[in-house]
């Protein structure tokens, strides 16, 4: 069969295949038709089917490019996958993202202690030896962490004055800065979990220093209760970023059977489901940090708010989607 | 059989079907980056008289800079494939099998920036571009992403329709598709190339000049139309 004879005889079907395709690509329309195109999957296979034949038939190359890129367009609507985005959001935090840190769970450990060891060891360092805290942060730093967290100032937490409206200021600041924090330490995990590593040290390090410091002042009655409230889930958030970043450091440095490349891509597959967790759970406390922390609310009542956190983040990571978890 | 050196990737799909994918290299990547930083720097601009509001203006604004600086490419990719830089540039995000980049993959390879831009400029992003075959940064190698030219614009060339002539018997598929290029795109390169390229495809016939072109055309004619009375 000649070209000619060829495209007289298809080309209908590939104008209502291409008007099909023009529709699917708008995304203001593609929701009203994806229903009505019963026959796509039927003329999709045809075009590649005519696809095939042109070339091997020996047609021009500018038919055979054409008929190319409409297989191509189609290729991606029909292997596109569809999701309902607040379901599946849902369901990523109720099911997926604590089932996954537990099959982690060796790691996410090791993680948590990179963390939090060095962090209560150089709190009981600080608090017993006055002059640590100067091999971490230099005289001008302490001397202001002091003022922020001296308790004869009437408000305790990191900004002077504060009411409702520096709270939205703060709450922006700590999105930005904690989760732009969780992002680094997940990502440094790629310099062979070097990366990783450091931040959680350095992070676990100054966070200990700081908090024995303050205590060794007796400022602690202002900074424990200021704590208290968010520092259950921004603390297990890095922790868990942490231990996303080890993840693809250990695919580079411990592949197994696989090669670096197919271990980096499965572990980096399992590592952003734990980022993506770690992330709402910094933005979560990020909520808490700007509209409670620093709240008018009594020592006592924020010492409970901080022990209910750490139990609830205890029992959501163990308890939360377990019926599955022996499912892939 | 040995690689051609060219930057297309054929994917197979399950109709059987090779889809050609065409990767991107380091240079319009790097423009379409300066571009969508030209983009942030503008809706930065836009968000900015929010300060006005003293505390919440505030908040918003840093809460911009974190979406600009973390999620806005992961938006644009994940909605429509491309970056408003990469769209200008002609490019788009696909997973290596040619489908749609999905949220994780776009998230993968978007977090991973931070990595591929140490220690200045994208050096490791640039140097993990020119090692791969298909122009991978760290990024793309982890979320198996590729970046590649979007689609062409369907503009088909038509075959001018000239007195057909068959042929000589027995040419190589290779030559009979050389031959059809150049009756389609012949007409966009000079007068005086386009004799020099028919001189090479009719010059086995003896025809020069003027002549091969129209030797060549009427080659064509035939191998897409066939003969005047029909058979062929």
């Amino acid at each position: 069969m000649k070209q000619d004879a060829f495209e007289a005889a298809a080309s209908p079907i590939w104008t209502n295949y291409r008007a099909m395709l023009d529709a699917l690509e708008n995304s203001r329309q593609r929701r009203a038709h994806v229903p009505t195109f019963t026959t796509f999957p039927h003329l999709h296979r045809r075009l590649c089917s005519d696809y095939a034949l042109a070339r091997s038939r020996r047609y021009s190359p500018g038919l055979i490019a054409e008929l190319e890129v409409l297989v191509r367009r189609g290729h991606r609507q029909l292997y596109r996958r569809r999701s309902a985005p607040l379901r599946s959001v849902l369901d990523f935090m109720a099911r997926r993202f604590p089932r996954t840190l537990r099959r982690h769970s060796a790691v996410v450990w090791i993680a948590a202690a990179l963390f939090f060891l060095p962090m209560i060891g150089m709190g009981i360092a600080v608090h017993q030896d006055a002059d640590l805290v100067y091999s971490l942060l230099d005289a001008e730093q302490v001397a202001e962490l002091e003022s922020l967290y001296d308790p004869a100032r009437q408000t305790p937490g990191r900004a002077g004055e504060r009411q409702a409206d520096t709270d939205v200021a703060m709450f922006g600041f700590y999105v930005m800065n904690n989760v732009g924090i969780g992002f680094r330490t997940f990502a440094g995990g790629l310099i062979l979990g070097l990366g990783s590593l450091v931040i959680l040290l350095v992070n676990g390090l100054s966070i200990g220093a700081v908090a024995g410091h303050l205590t060794r002042l007796d400022y602690g009655a202002t900074f424990w209760p200021f704590v208290s409230g968010h520092g259950p889930y921004e603390l297990t958030a890095i922790a868990i970023c942490g231990a996303a970043g080890l993840l693809l450091g250990q695919a580079l440095l411990a592949p197994g059977q696989r090669s670096r490349l197919a271990a980096l891509r499965a572990n980096a597959r399992d590592a952003v489901i734990l980022v993506g967790g770690a992330a709402v759970l910094l933005v979560f406390a990020a909520v808490i940090e700007a509209f409670w922390s620093a709240g008018p609310a009594p020592s006592a009542l924020k010492y409970s708010v901080g022990v209910l956190g750490w139990v609830l983040v205890a029992i959501y990571l163990t308890l939360a989607g377990r019926a599955g978890d022996d499912a892939p | 059989m040995p690689l051609p050196i060219d930057t297309v990737r054929l994917h197979e799909t399950p109709e059987g079907v090779d889809l050609a994918l065409r990767v991107a290299g380091p240079a319009p990547r790097a423009i379409a980056y300066l571009l969508d930083v030209v983009v942030r720097l503008a809706l930065l601009l836009v968000v900015l008289p929010l300060a006005a509001f003293s505390g919440f203006g505030t908040g918003l604004i840093l809460l911009a800079l974190f979406g600009l600086e973390w999620l806005y490419p992961v938006v644009f990719e994940v909605r429509s494939g491309a970056t408003p830089g990469k769209r200008i540039m002609g490019l788009m995000v696909v997973h290596d099998d040619g489908t749609p980049v999905r949220v994780a993959s776009s998230l993968i390879r978007n977090l991973l920036r931070t990595v591929d831009f140490l220690p200045i400029l994208y050096g490791v992003g640039l140097v993990s571009m020119l090692v791969d075959r298909d122009f991978r940064r760290l990024g793309d190698l982890a979320a198996g992403t590729l970046v590649v030219y979007a689609d062409a614009p369907p503009a088909k060339p038509t075959i001018s329709r000239v007195a057909p002539q068959p042929p000589p018997a027995g040419l190589p598929f290779e030559a009979q598709q050389a031959i059809l290029a150049f009756a389609e795109r012949g007409h966009a390169v000079s007068d005086a190339r386009r004799i020099e390229l028919a001189e090479i495809l009719a010059g086995g016939v003896g025809r020069q000049g003027e002549a091969a072109v129209a030797q060549v055309n009427a080659w064509a004619a035939w191998l897409a139309r066939g003969a005047p009375d029909g058979r062929g």
